[in-house]
């Protein structure tokens, strides 16, 4: 069954993570978002460590989950401070447009990053109580 | 009349590097300030007398209307200048007292920090402003006592003071906001032409009384009057200046300043002459038997500072008038007597009165300075405590109660007599007695310092026409009823009252002839002082431990168990409580028939809910409470909330992986709890998601205010660019919020973490 497991969680994680992301990025329009992107992620790395181990999963992710915790925060925080660069209040969103060639004009505001921070955190809460309660 | 307070506050943080730069002479030159300062505001006499008076105003919370306002009267005058002057002559003697000591900084820092504090109390015009340097007294005063914090009896002394100042301080803040609203405003000037308001007002009683209270237990009255005793843990400077000159008369100053507003009523004069005249009592009869000086002129201090609530309450001109006169006499030969008891411990090693005699011939400067602070103590013309005992006595015979009140103030002030004579005919006359070294006088930055309120004193009552009603008139008419104050004169030929001053003295004589005996009854009959005034103190500490004990035993139990239980009867206890007296039941309406589809995911939930409570298998509850996840997932995404559903899905997914893993450590399923107490936990159970129910139901009805909801989906597009309002919300409109909650997310798995692995790097402790 492991082998099965493992077989499947190849193909399948890489899926997650992809979905994951997209969860994110659509977040801001349609159902999803920094905390469902950062739960399916968080979700696929727990099939990976069941499937194969906790030293496996640390190799994969390479980021420890206390970083990842404390770069969230940091991100989500970041977001916020740069309204404070423009004169505004705290975590006033800002926004702006950006034209890419091939995507036409993109909307880049400051609750992406938020989102992202959001997403980071989520990442790290659930690998660190995770792989804490599968290690030994 | 910032500039003041807030330059002696920076003084104060500069003080450490002032005494590290020049540790010789730092208590000197630290001192110039409260001496131009007492030159500054001496300036203000002549506005003052012509019954003028400065204020000055500063914004401070302009959205709450607080104002930091100060108002420079007489009576705040009369104050100022014992803070500024005492605080000068203080600074200088602890320079050669303490100089040497290694937290020396420290303590010029805590000085001077509550000489701008005092500074604030009695020049603050708004109440608020008066309460928050009030407690800024109490704090350094605290810090002072517990100078010394590595012995323990500096800091139960410490604490004492804190603990029953800080209680009164807030029961005085009750009462000023009280008062405050009563007569419309917090300005104390304003306050004193609205006493006629404030007298009829139907609550009149409570706030008086309130804030009486803040002002006793600040002035150490009975039966609060403890802490000052303990107080003596502190270095002897500080018992000069701040529990003998000023700021145990800062319940005095309030008193004084309240006076016309909630003065000149029964209920006023009672309570005050009561309280006053107990105290001066109390505090007299223990002094003389006390060995320790120190102690001793606590007790003394006790009983002057009952003379001065007692005068306050006699509704009488003449008794403001003495209150203030004896005020300024008693802070003058206390303030010295501390200093030379300070003297005599440095000079001789020890403040014990029964080791200590001869030491005139050793330290015949530190007795020139008892001499005459001791006789204006007893009140030998013609010092100021000579004048200060007649206006007492003077305006206890214009009492309406005089016979029983000339009886407590002739009694006392016979025992402070014989107090005075322990501190200065003992230790100085008499036999000299073995000493741990050879005795030597005190260096002229020790005596020359303690001589100046001594000599003030001497001065003061030989002029008084010069020196003492510049200061007490002008504070009179910010008190009293409008008398014109009486002259003070120290001869006004063979009255009544010079009868009784030369009775009193001369009962004080032989008071002190029995001081042994006295020492015995008191060495013999000790034990007996838990049961006296002061003896509620210990009690309500140990009760107040006991309280804490209990009830923290009986909540925080250690067992997940019982805090889910409790919690759980909390929340329904409280909120149905509520529900059940002040919603009416909802009734059950249904917009239209439920589908098909919704009624069986609604039998899983329930089913998969039953299952889960009543299995004995842990994987078998953890899987069934994943249906009831996934099945009210789907019933959010029925509902149009697929962003719910979504994280529904998510996070049941994840906490059954991590309960798996939990369940690992897990010992096996044991039944722990009797079928009694498990069908109390159904019941509860029930009642709490049946309280959940109803309140849910009832909240659909309820609409306060017009929907959130409905301006945050107008908003989303425009203002956040975005059309799915949830994640708006969450990352934009109330990001705050989501901030909080992510820290507290990360806070939680790092807690998690840390306690797995303590858990397995101590095995034993598992």
């Amino acid at each position: 069954m492991n082998v099965i497991l493992r077989a499947a969680t190849r193909f399948v994680l890489p899926l997650l993570l992809l979905y994951s992301v997209v969860l994110l990025l659509r977040g801001h329009h349609h159902p999803g978002g920094g905390f469902a992107g950062g739960l399916v992620a968080s979700a696929g790395f727990a099939l990976h460590a069941l499937a194969f181990d906790v030293a496996h999963t640390h190799r994969l992710v390479r980021v420890s989950a206390r970083r990842l915790l404390g770069a969230g925060l940091l991100t989500a925080l970041a977001s916020g401070m740069l309204a404070l660069f423009r004169g505004r209040a705290f975590l006033t969103s800002q926004w702006t447009t950006v034209r890419v060639p091939g995507l036409g004009a993109v909307e880049l505001g400051t609750p992406m990053l938020f989102d992202l921070g959001v997403y980071l955190v989520v990442v790290g809460v659930t690998l660190l109580i995770v792989m804490t309660l599968m290690e030994d | 009349m910032l500039i003041p307070v807030v330059s002696v506050l920076a003084l104060a943080v500069l003080a450490p590097g002032v005494h590290r730069l020049a540790p010789r002479t730092a208590g000197l030159l630290l001192a110039l300030l409260p001496v131009g300062l007492t030159l500054h505001f001496a300036r203000f006499l002549p506005t003052v007398t012509a019954g003028g008076s400065v204020s000055e105003r500063h914004d401070w919370v302009p959205a709450l209307g607080v104002q930091l306002s100060f108002h420079l009267d007489g009576l705040a005058l009369l104050f100022t200048l014992l803070v500024t002057g005492m605080g000068a002559v203080v600074l200088a003697f602890s320079n050669d007292y303490l100089g040497h000591h290694r937290g020396a900084g420290r303590f010029y820092a805590l000085l001077l920090l509550f000489m701008a504090s005092m500074l604030g109390v009695v020049l603050a015009d708004n109440a608020l402003g008066l309460f928050v340097f009030w407690e800024l007294t109490t704090i350094s005063s605290f810090l002072l006592i517990g100078f010394d914090h590595e012995r323990e009896e500096a800091r139960a002394g410490a604490q004492e003071a804190l603990l029953i100042t800080t209680l009164g301080g807030l029961a005085m803040l009750a009462g000023l906001l009280l008062l405050g609203e009563a007569a419309d405003t917090s300005e104390l000037s304003t306050l004193r032409t609205r006493g006629e308001l404030v007298r009829a007002h139907p609550r009149y009683l409570a706030f008086m009384l309130l804030v009486v209270v803040g002002a006793l237990s600040k002035s150490a009255q009975v039966p609060f009057h403890r802490w000052l005793l303990s107080a003596m843990a502190a270095p002897t400077p500080v018992s000069a200046y701040l529990h003998s000159a000023t700021m145990v008369n800062a319940g005095i100053y309030l008193l004084a300043r309240l006076t016309p507003v909630l003065g000149g009523t029964t209920e006023w004069s009672a309570t005050l002459t009561t309280v006053g005249a107990a105290t001066m009592l109390t505090g007299a009869l223990v002094a003389p038997a006390q060995h320790d000086l120190k102690r001793l002129l606590a007790s003394s201090t006790i009983s002057a500072l009952g003379a001065l609530t007692m005068l306050l309450g006699i509704p009488h001109a003449a008794a403001t008038q003495a209150a203030l006169v004896l005020l300024l006499a008693h802070a003058l030969y206390k303030g010295a007597l501390f200093l030379v008891v300070g003297m005599v411990d440095h000079g001789a090693g020890s403040r014990d009165a029964r080791e200590l005699g001869g030491l005139r011939a050793f330290m015949p400067r530190t007795t020139l300075v008892a001499v005459t602070a001791g006789l204006s103590m007893v009140g030998v013309p013609p010092l100021l405590g000579f004048l200060g005992k007649e206006s007492l006595l003077d305006a206890v015979l214009r009492a309406p109660w005089w016979g029983l009140l000339v009886t407590v103030v002739a009694a006392a002030k016979m025992f402070d007599v014989a107090a005075a004579l322990v501190v200065v005919v003992d230790p100085f006359f008499g036999r000299s007695g073995p000493t741990a070294h050879a005795p030597h006088d005190a260096s002229p930055a020790l005596w020359l310092t303690a001589l100046v309120p001594a000599a003030g004193g001497l001065a003061a009552g030989a002029l008084p026409g010069m020196l003492v009603e510049p200061w007490v008139l002008p504070a009179l008419r910010n008190v009293g009823p409008h008398v014109e104050p009486a002259p003070l004169e120290l001869w006004h030929g063979f009255t009544s009252t010079l009868a009784l001053s030369v009775a009193t003295v001369a009962g004080g004589v032989l008071v002190w002839r029995q001081v042994p005996a006295l020492r015995d009854l008191r060495a013999r009959w000790g034990g007996m002082a838990k049961w006296g005034p002061g003896g509620w103190y210990p009690l309500a500490l140990r009760g107040v431990f006991w309280l804490a004990r209990t009830q923290t035993r009986a909540l925080q139990t250690g067992r997940l168990r019982s805090y889910v239980f409790l919690t759980a009867l909390a929340a329904v206890g409280l909120v149905g409580g509520a529900a059940l007296t002040r919603v009416s039941a909802p009734p059950l309406t249904v917009s239209r028939p439920l589908l098909p589809h919704e009624v069986v995911t609604s039998l899983l939930l329930l089913s998969g809910a039953v299952f889960a409570a009543t299995t004995t298998s842990r994987q078998s509850a953890l899987a069934s409470l994943a249906v009831v996840g996934l099945a009210a997932s789907l019933l959010f995404t029925f509902f149009g909330a697929p962003d719910l559903g979504i994280t529904q899905v998510l996070v049941d997914i994840l906490t059954v992986i991590m309960l798996l893993l939990a369940f690992r450590r897990l010992p096996g399923f044991h039944k722990l709890t009797s079928l009694a107490s498990r069908l109390r936990d159904v019941a509860i159970s029930l009642a709490l998601g049946g309280v959940v129910a109803v309140l849910l139901l009832a909240a659909q009805r309820i609409q306060v205010a017009p929907a959130i909801s409905s301006g945050m989906v107008a908003r989303s597009v425009p203002e956040a660019h975005g059309r799915n309002v949830v994640n708006v919300i969450l990352v934009d409109f109330r990001a705050l919020d989501t901030l909080g909650e992510i820290t507290v997310l990360a806070l939680a798995a790092v807690g998690v973490h840390g306690l797995v692995k303590l858990r397995t790097r101590m095995p034993g402790r598992a």
